[in-house]
């Protein structure tokens, strides 16, 4: 049977990648998995897309996910500046970069609070497993408090809470999801690549090499224990017709840049996600809690991005004709003769 | 010294001993008590009366109340390099004035504030007194803008004692303030009152003067970082990233102020640029990286701190083949000190920065026009051979003001190196990312966005083969190591050549580099005039080397290095070089001795001679 195809006429092949390198099982891959499904089903072109990441065994993934895409795997901690210079240079590119806890959360954390508080229209996606895996299972700053690891060695210090420093930050569409969550994390990401700003994820990803003991909440057995959806997340692409179905209060339905909406059906919790004060108080009220909230904590639709505010022409500065950068011979005469 | 003999409180001294259009004169203010104006106007009247000249501002690194000196030089043979000696003060700051006095050699003039009474100090000086606070509270009667205008009064007295031309002198101080009409009628009137009091109460009797030339017809003068901006700006600069450090920040300030006027689509005002000021330099370097991998004419200014904190990325930026400009404005040592002090101190560091191996393209300007050309070069050069260029320039280059040549149109479409669209993928069959298909060391990339199957690779930093895919194979690391380098011998037959500014009579050979050019142009001249020493200078513009330097040393005997920093860091790489390209006569190396000057301050032709003489005479 042949494949299924989007909207343009590509077939889910044509958003893989290479095969990957990581563990069998690596919460990563899922992740991974759901970034192809979420492409395919949107109907991006891969060729629209780049991919940028920073160093761990997660920002290796960029290579197994959408190889009609350019990549550019980094360094440690920097990611949001090199994308940063990408989307200057072609703001008409979506951007995925993929971080991990340890290449945001402790190296790349004075980039991550800046692409925050830029609201650069990047989806941000970071693979939360509490520890380097790459370097095989010290701690990161998302790490538990008082967790041990096989080692014997205690983590002493609180776990940074990114979702929570990112809406503090600036950023305009905050999210924590599953790996293994696949509904959820699939309509996640079609909302967050539809968003236009700063689309910070915090996706736990459990390591099934230094970090799945059941203890730990990024494992697969406590997330699927203590998950705790603050919402059904429906996902509506623009290129599907709309019907208004929903009861008012206990429905938000938040229209996105691109025309399409993102319906988030409230469970037991009562907050306004586009609140960002509600926002916080959900987050800090979870904290030291059981539970591993998730869903779509904050959204800021109408924000206008970093790169609106910088009054570019409408093409990509990279690759405007010489007489539109190099300025006419006239002027350099002017500038001479006031020098003169 | 004849001038011992001068009974300096007298009269005016003879014509034969006046220092005609050759002197040097420095102001000691306060830092933040407003005189760079005054020394501005008196600097471009001595440039608009046709003499060259030159003005050095020596400032500590504060905003307000520490000592800084501002020196002007005027020198009828272009000497424009500092001079130790100070012939002319003008001592305004209480705090330095005795030291400032006492540092003066005989017959020196010195220009003082009343209530200072310097004349007591030495007998063998000339002492101009002048009421500064009196004649300025005449001319001004608002109290609180007194302070701003004060200074102007010495521009005034100075017109008198050295005979500036005072239309050119009312112009520069109108083109000073042409934005405050007000500012530059109350300017002016404080320069009118200083004058006649001069006129009236100071005989000249110093033995400097001025007198009109025409050596400045045609000709600008330019700060090097405003001339470093002008190169990027028709370099078409698309992409900046930068974060503030002396003496770098004017560089992309004035970039900012230009990109501002000059490009903005006639049609929409929409910027064809855009310039982030970025949280650290690691972000700045991120972006140039960023923004070079995506197509852009990407680039940052900086300083060794800042360059610090790059080397990683720029390391990346080697093995990834990712253009982008990066200027490092150089200044003294790390952290704080003396910043704002000059120096040739990255030179090794830029050559090579980066762990792994890596070896960096360097322009080296020498003048303020080639902060322009080398400028333009740089983002040529970046994009030609896929990499990170530096342009190795300093403060005492960057944020001082030099007469150049008006700068040139470029000529030619900006070169963009080995870009791939679509269409040329199609021609070209098959594509990989390092492929060497010229036989250059040069690979083809493609852009993101490029709508072709062919056109997508993944950038990663060491471990990749020749099609851009993950490798850890040693023979493929090895071919690809081997590549770059062949890509660096390219390279050297296409950057900025050596300039061979003076041919000797071939025992003595002299090579420098920025800002030591024109120091070692007077030291020359003073080597020649005073020992008979005819020196031939090769000046370099750019690292990798070439035959030119090879062949420089092989003609002479001895060949002596000049730089600005303590450990030959210039000298090294040109060991290095001739090291490892052997042929020619075995004992090149050995040639080779090191000039050397490191204190902080631009270096001054006596100093050269001086060292080049004391090793002449050693065996
Ligand atoms: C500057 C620098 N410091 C340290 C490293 C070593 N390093 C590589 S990956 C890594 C941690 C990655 O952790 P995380 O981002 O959580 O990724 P994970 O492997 O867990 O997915 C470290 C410290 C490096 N590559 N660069
Ligand atoms: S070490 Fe952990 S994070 Fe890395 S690939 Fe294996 S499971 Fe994934
Ligand atoms: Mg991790």
């Amino acid at each position: 049977m042949p494949d299924r195809l989007n909207h343009i006429g590509l077939a889910p092949a044509d958003y893989r990648g290479s095969k990957t390198t990581l563990c069998a099982g690596c919460g990563h891959n899922a992740i991974s998995e759901r970034i192809i499904d979420a492409c395919f089903e949107l109907g991006l072109q891969p060729h629209r897309v780049v991919k940028l990441s920073g160093i761990g065994c997660s920002s290796k993934s960029p290579a197994y996910f959408l190889s009609r895409s350019f990549g550019f795997n980094s360094v440690h901690g920097r990611m949001p500046s090199v994308a940063t210079g990408a989307l200057l240079a072609n703001r008409t590119l979506r951007a995925i970069g993929v971080s991990g806890d340890g290449d945001t959360a402790s190296i790349g954390i004075g980039q991550f609070i800046h692409l925050m508080r830029r609201n650069l229209p990047l989806v941000y996606i970071v693979e939360d497993n509490g520890v380097y895996g790459l370097t095989k299972g010290q701690f990161s700053a998302t790490a538990d408090e008082g967790q041990k690891l096989k080692s014997g060695v205690v983590n002493q210090l609180p776990a940074l809470d990114l979702c929570a420093m990112a809406i503090e930050s600036g950023a305009t569409f905050v999210a924590r999801s599953f790996s293994g969550d696949k509904r959820q994390l699939t309509q996640v990401l079609k909302a967050a690549l539809s968003h236009q700003g700063v689309a910070m994820l915090d996706i736990i990803s459990p390591c099934v090499t230094f970090n799945d003991q059941p203890e730990s909440t990024k494992s697969y057995q406590y997330v699927k224990q203590h998950e705790s959806p603050v919402h059904d997340v429906d996902f509506i692409p623009y290129f599907n017709d709309i019907t208004v179905d929903y009861e008012p209060g206990a429905v938000t339905d938040v229209r996105l840049h691109d025309g399409s909406h993102l319906r988030l059906r409230k469970l037991d919790r009562d907050y306004d996600p586009t609140d960002r004060r509600s926002a916080l108080g959900l987050l800090s009220n979870a904290h030291g809690g059981e539970e591993v909230l998730t869903g779509v904590f904050y959204l800021a639709p109408e924000k206008p991005d970093f790169l609106a505010g910088l009054n570019l022409v409408p093409e990509p500065l990279a690759t405007l004709p010489d007489d539109r950068v190099r300025p006419p011979q006239s002027v350099l005469e002017r500038i001479n003769a006031s020098l003169a | 010294m004849a001038t011992a003999d001068l009974d300096v409180r007298r009269g005016a001294p003879a014509p034969k001993d006046r220092l005609v259009n050759d002197f040097s004169l420095q102001v000691a203010t306060v830092n933040g008590s407003g005189s760079q104006s005054s020394n501005l106007v008196l600097l471009r009247t001595i440039f608009q009366m046709g003499i060259p000249v030159s003005g050095k501002n020596l400032f500590p690194s504060n905003i307000a109340g520490l000592p800084t000196w501002y020196t002007i030089r005027a020198n009828k043979n272009h000497y424009v390099g500092r001079k130790k000696e100070v012939d002319f003060l003008v001592a305004l700051n209480a705090e330095t004035a005795r030291d400032d006095v006492a540092a003066l050699e005989p017959g020196a003039a010195v220009l003082y504030d009343e209530p200072l009474r310097l004349d007591a100090l030495r007998s063998d000086l000339v002492f101009y007194a002048v009421p500064f606070d009196r004649l300025v509270a005449a001319v001004c009667p608002e109290a609180k803008l007194r302070k701003l205008v004060r200074n102007m009064i010495y521009d005034g007295v100075l017109a008198h004692l050295l005979h500036l031309d005072l239309a050119q002198l009312e112009n520069a101080l109108r083109r000073h303030f042409r934005k405050k009409p007000k500012a530059a009628d109350l300017n002016w009137a404080a320069v009118q009152a200083g004058y006649e009091y001069a006129s009236q109460h100071l005989p000249k009797r110093d033995r400097c003067w001025l007198e009109p030339m025409q050596e400045n017809a045609g000709k600008i003068i330019i700060e090097g970082n405003a001339a470093a901006a002008l190169g990027c700006l028709f370099a078409g600069v698309t992409v900046v990233g930068w974060y503030p450090i002396t003496p770098s920040s004017s560089l992309c300030e004035y970039l900012i102020s230009y990109l501002r006027a000059y490009r903005l689509d006639p049609a929409t005002g929409q910027a064809t640029y855009a310039v982030v000021q970025a949280e650290d330099e690691l972000a700045s370097a991120g972006i140039v990286l960023g923004a070079g991998w995506m197509g852009a004419r990407s680039m940052t200014s900086t300083s060794g701190p800042g360059i610090s904190l790059m080397s990683e990325f720029i390391g990346l930026g080697y093995y990834a083949e990712i253009p982008g400009v990066f200027f490092d404005v150089q200044r003294v040592g790390p952290s704080t000190g003396m910043p704002t002090r000059t120096a040739q101190g990255d030179v090794a560091f830029a050559a090579t920065l980066g762990h792994g191996d890596a070896r960096h393209i360097v322009l080296l300007p020498g003048t303020a026009g080639e902060c322009y050309t080398l400028a333009l070069a740089a983002f040529d050069l970046a994009e030609e051979f896929q990499t990170p260029v530096f342009v190795l320039s300093d403060l005492d280059l960057a944020m001082n003001h030099w007469i150049a040549d008006p700068l040139p149109y470029p000529n030619g479409p900006l070169r963009r190196g080995k870009v791939l669209d679509a269409a040329g993928l199609e021609r070209i069959g098959e594509f990989a990312r390092y492929r060497d298909v010229d036989g250059d060391g040069i690979p083809y990339r493609t852009l993101p966005g490029t709508d072709h199957p062919a056109a997508p690779y993944f950038t990663r930093g060491s471990g990749h083969n020749d099609r851009a895919l993950y490798s850890e194979k040693p023979q493929e690391y090895v071919a690809n190591m081997d590549r770059l380098g062949r890509k660096f011998d390219t390279a050297r037959a296409r950057v900025p050549a050596p300039v061979l500014e003076r041919d000797g009579a071939g025992e003595v050979g002299v090579i420098a580099f920025g800002s030591s050019h024109f120091a070692t142009l007077e030291s020359l001249d003073q080597l020649a005039r005073q020992s008979g020493l005819h020196a031939a200078y090769l000046r370099l513009r750019a690292f990798p080397f070439n035959q030119q330097l090879r062949d420089f040393v092989a003609r002479h005997r001895r060949v002596y290095v000049v730089e600005q920093n303590r450990d030959a860091q210039m000298l090294d790489l040109i060991r290095l070089e001739l090291a490892a390209n052997p042929g020619g006569p075995a004992d090149l190396v050995s040639r080779l001795r090191s000039v050397r000057h490191y204190d902080g301050l631009p270096v001054d032709a006596r100093s050269l001679s001086d060292e080049i003489l004391r090793q002449e005479a050693q065996p």
